[in-house]
């Protein structure tokens, strides 16, 4: 690695430097980003859900249907705006505006890319960045059900004060699961720095196995695998998207906390909904898959990790989670609403926790000697085995196949016929076949005609 | 290097600092104060988030980020979104009623909380007085995160696990009171839900769905008014009038 190439990655220093004019550029840019991949996000999902189900999907409106999501939003604004007699009017009027602004203000701390120059200022490509910009993506994401929420309220109406009442408790649910799988990354990376954590993936840490140096991969979805599919879990919980879709279950619930919603309200709520799903996507790619780093075959190309190119990397990645998610809502079904509570509190918090404490340990005895350390993880992994081969087993006995329950049968019990017993057919339906008259007899040459 | 070393400190702020905080305090006022005087507990609500908002950011100006993040996120996030999922199961329409229904309730509030914060001064007052101020610099030294958790895990590391363990118990305690255990004999078998649906003065049919204020399906039987009185109109004026018996006028056991 040559020192130019270092001094892509930007630190915390690098920030707080701009000219006014370049923040505003950063801003209208990071700002336009999240309005754009609403646009083209809603086309593709309904692209890639309609190839999915064998039928084309938006094809008419510009060129692959590529306007289609516009004359949408368009259509929306040109409603009826409706304000429901029940509706608390300051309340539903704010709802999705709040949803809209956190789910654009986490946009804030991504980063883009790294190091570039805008108009000879040396910048990097992310709009700011704070020690703790991780704490504020969970603010904005925890802040952002509260539009959900207050728009169920504010309706005065059943169903969508149900959708409010389960989207607040799944909130609070999966933002357990989703904190405690950032946890590793923090333990992993040393820094709440979004910067900083894409920085930490760069550089993958030379593991000595048998005196070979042996490059470990950065990304932390390898390293920390747990922790990536407990926080892509918790994401789709946390957008409210398809399994997990229960504040706007449409079967159950009309259409949850959007039902009184109508024309610009609804369309900000749909706003924030895509918004969220790509700033969702966009900090799984920070956090987990390397952020705006090249992955493997392109890295050897020596530039890939300089200049505008790693844009491409970061919207490519992008584009894959949020094509995942769209494969989720096209293949599985809504989960039940207990089934739902339970998998977050019963499945995916002890995991993350018993993994914590796996990585804890791990991490503790990094410094120790070869023998230390096989000591410190034979042991523990030798009671676990001990433990799961001795385990009583709960299963209750196979009940016995009725053959068996036939000859336990105590000796002189009434005879019974044997089970597999051939009934021979009965020979009334041949004479049947055999009395009918042939069908047509005009042309009743076909022999196969009975 | 006492409270004055801080106030000289606090003297000279920055420009960005002192146009956040004047836009930022009277906001947390105007929320403190709409707290107390809405009507409405999700409006309080609210406004309490606005305070608690506007503390967050605080935080934040004064060289803490870390705890103005977790302000926002646990305070505004979690804890008061509990209170919404309390209130809105409560019912929209609740509000306050100006009645007291314990004597002199509001003065003694008044004076209790004057009391707390005076005491709540007091003790901050004599806290500080005993303590000297390093400055940011040097309690940010090695960085806000790492300078919270190296005190939080070292030296008040005892205090820390308490307020856990207190935390736990009561999460514990609550979900004891109110558990309620179905015990496994409780649980009624296909059999003896069929023999109590048959049994002698149940009514085995299905019952009649909302709305339906008939005691019976039958067209003969008159619908209620809204009032619970009986409405000839929904009878049909074919059908031949004849007194009812006891045994067919009484309830036929749906509104159990």
């Amino acid at each position: 690695m040559s020192p130019s190439y270092l001094a892509q990655d930007p630190t915390l220093a690098d920030f707080g430097r701009d000219p006014w004019w370049l923040v505003l550029i950063k801003i209208v840019f990071a700002f336009a980003f999240g309005l754009l991949a609403t646009l083209l996000g809603v086309w593709f999902e309904r692209r890639v859900v309609g190839y999915m189900q064998v039928r084309p999907g938006p094809n008419q409106v510009g060129p692959f249907g590529l306007l289609q999501t516009l004359a949408d939003g368009l259509k929306m604004a040109f409603k009826e705006d409706i304000l429901p007699k029940a509706a608390d009017k300051v309340v539903y009027f704010f709802a999705p505006t709040i949803s809209v602004i956190c789910a654009v203000t986490a946009l804030s701390v991504v980063p883009f890319g790294p190091m570039v120059s805008i108009f000879g200022h040396h910048t990097p490509l992310q709009v700011t960045d704070v020690p703790v910009a991780v704490l504020l993506l969970l603010a904005c994401s925890s802040m952002g059900v509260y539009g959900i929420v207050l728009g169920g309220w504010a309706s005065g109406s059943t169903y969508p004060l149900l959708g409010g009442l389960r989207s607040s408790a799944q909130m609070i649910s999966y933002e357990v699961a989703m904190g405690l799988s950032i946890v590793a990354v923090f333990m992993t990376a040393g820094t709440m720095s979004t910067s900083g954590i894409v920085a930490a993936q760069g550089d993958g840490t030379q593991l000595t196995i048998a005196g070979q140096q042996i490059p470990a991969p950065g990304w932390y979805a390898i390293l920390l695998l747990p922790s990536f599919i407990i926080f892509f879990i918790a994401t789709v919980g946390e957008t409210n998207r398809a399994p997990f879709d229960l504040p706007e279950a449409e079967s159950e619930l009309v259409a949850g906390f959007m039902t009184e919603y109508s024309s610009l309200k609804f369309a900000l709520f749909m706003l924030s909904e895509y918004v969220a799903m790509v700033t969702m996507s966009a900090v799984t790619t920070t956090l987990f898959l390397g952020g705006w780093r090249a992955p493997w075959p392109i890295t050897i190309w020596e530039g890939a990790n300089s200049g505008w190119w790693p844009m491409l990397w970061f919207f490519g990645k992008v584009i894959a989670l949020v094509f995942v998610f769209v494969w989720l809502r096209g293949t599985l079904p809504r989960l039940r609403y207990d089934q739902f509570m339970r998998f977050g509190w019963k499945v995916l918090l002890p995991i993350n926790l018993v993994w914590i404490l796996v990585l804890s340990g791990l991490r503790s005895i990094e410094d120790w000697d070869t023998r230390g350390k096989v000591i410190a993880v034979g042991i523990p992994a030798g009671i676990l085995l001990i433990a799961t081969l001795f385990w009583p087993s709960r299963r209750p006995q196979p009940t016995p196949t009725t053959q068996e329950q036939v000859d336990s049968r105590p000796y002189g019990s009434f005879p019974l016929p044997p089970m597999d017993l051939q009934v021979p057919p009965s020979p009334r339906i041949t004479r049947v076949v055999a009395e009918r008259e042939p069908a047509n007899i005009a042309t009743g040459s076909d022999s196969r005609e009975v | 290097m006492t409270t004055d070393t801080v106030l000289a400190a606090a003297g000279s702020v920055p420009g960005g600092e002192a146009v956040t905080f004047w836009i930022l305090a009277p906001l947390a006022l105007i929320g403190a104060i709409g707290m107390v005087a809405a009507r409405n507990a999700v409006h309080s609500a609210l406004w309490l988030v606005l305070t608690m908002l506007c503390l967050g950011v605080f935080y934040v100006l004064q060289a803490g980020p870390f705890i103005g993040m977790v302000q926002i996120i646990v305070y505004t996030g979690a804890i008061m979104m509990l209170f919404l999922f309390v209130l809105m199961l409560v019912g929209r329409d609740a509000s306050d009623s100006l009645i007291e229904t314990l004597r002199g309730q509001r003065v003694a509030a008044i004076v209790l909380g004057l009391g707390f914060a005076g005491l709540i001064g007091t003790g901050l007052y004599q806290a500080m007085e005993k303590t000297t101020a390093v400055g940011l610099e040097q309690a940010n030294a090695e960085g806000n995160v790492q300078g919270i958790a190296r005190l939080l895990f070292t030296k008040y590391v005892f205090a820390f696990e308490l307020t856990s363990a207190l935390l736990i118990t009561a999460a514990v305690g609550a979900m004891v009171l109110a558990h309620v255990e179905r015990r496994k004999q409780d649980k009624m078998d296909q059999p003896a839900t069929m023999r109590a649906r048959f049994a002698p003065g149940n009514y085995p049919g299905p019952k009649p769905g909302p709305g339906v204020f008939a005691t019976s399906s039958s067209v003969a039987t008159p619908a209620r008014l809204p009032d619970g009185r009986l409405t000839d109109h929904s009878t049909p004026a074919i059908l031949p009038q004849r007194e009812l018996t006891a045994e067919e006028t009484s309830l036929k056991g749906t509104d159990k």
